[in-house]
């Protein structure tokens, strides 16, 4: 399994790097905006599944989602939002643009392998 | 400032460090910042806008700071650099993104953090907003919560 890991803190990226090799995953790539994660996913398909944060400079996560589900090449990769927006509106929002699931932070290692589908 | 908007930060820190840092910090007494004290060596600050405006800090010495971003990575941090402000950074926007689910009945957007690294800083309020200190103990040592809001 390849997972990206999109989020402007390298903090964050490296505790999910971590939690992702303990559950087995070998194949991460990581992006600090959308933008950077556009390019690296036209540069690395196959991309099963990637953990989106929301707010971060350049290109949002939400600018980011929509803009790959107009891209059918990516309409098999599994988006799921990994965010400190905890308000439902702004759930509602994230699934309604594609999102397959939604995890607010902080969050339990048990609750990532659960969204993720390990 | 209604005091009823400080308990969602409270809440949202203590569930913070407990998810994160495995450790439960216990919450003081909040009071009226008098300037220019408290005094800090780090803060990581997010802008709220929306229905309310103003911001959120949260201040550590620097022995605290370099504790708890150590304990966020797994690996001991023993310098001031990039990633103790990043971690930082990202833990003030995790405390902001948390309180404002219990904040019913306001839209509220969350700016990306800053954070201010120096010797003995302070922070200062915006005008005629009061800013609320609460200040936490837990075993990684003391560190404080400030929240200034103005409602619409």
């Amino acid at each position: 399994m390849k997972v990206l890991l999109v989020d402007d803190s390298a903090t964050m990226r490296r505790i999910q790097k971590t939690q992702l090799q303990n559950m087995g995953v070998k194949d991460i790539l990581e992006a600090g905006n959308g933008e950077e994660a556009l390019n690296i996913l036209h540069d690395n398909m196959p991309v099963d599944k990637i953990l989106l944060d929301w707010n971060m400079p350049v290109m949002d996560g939400m600018t980011f989602l929509k803009k790959v589900r107009q891209i059918d090449t990516y309409k098999n990769v599994k988006i799921i939002m990994c965010t400190s927006e905890s308000e439902k509106c702004r759930v509602l929002d994230a699934l309604k643009a594609g999102a397959n699931n939604y995890i607010i932070k902080p969050f339990e290692n048990t609750a990532l392998k659960e969204k993720l589908g390990l | 400032m209604n005091v009823a908007y400080v308990n969602p930060f409270i809440t949202s820190t203590i569930f913070t460090f407990e998810t994160m840092l495995k450790t439960s910090p216990v919450a003081g007494k909040p009071y009226v910042k008098q300037e220019p004290f408290p005094a800090y060596d780090v803060s990581g600050i997010i802008g709220l806008s929306g229905d309310a405006q103003g911001c959120i800090a949260i201040s550590f010495p620097k022995v605290v700071a370099l504790r708890i971003v150590s304990a966020m990575l797994g690996v001991e941090i023993k310098v001031i650099a990039a990633d103790l402000a990043d971690g930082i950074g990202e833990l003030a926007n995790i405390i902001a993104g948390g309180a404002k689910q219990h904040l019913d009945g306001f839209n509220l957007s969350i700016s990306l953090p800053n954070v201010v690294i120096g010797r003995n800083h302070t922070l200062g309020a915006q005008r005629g907003i009061p800013t609320i200190v609460i200040p936490f103990e837990c075993p990684l040592g003391s560190f404080s919560i400030e929240v200034s809001l103005k409602t619409r």
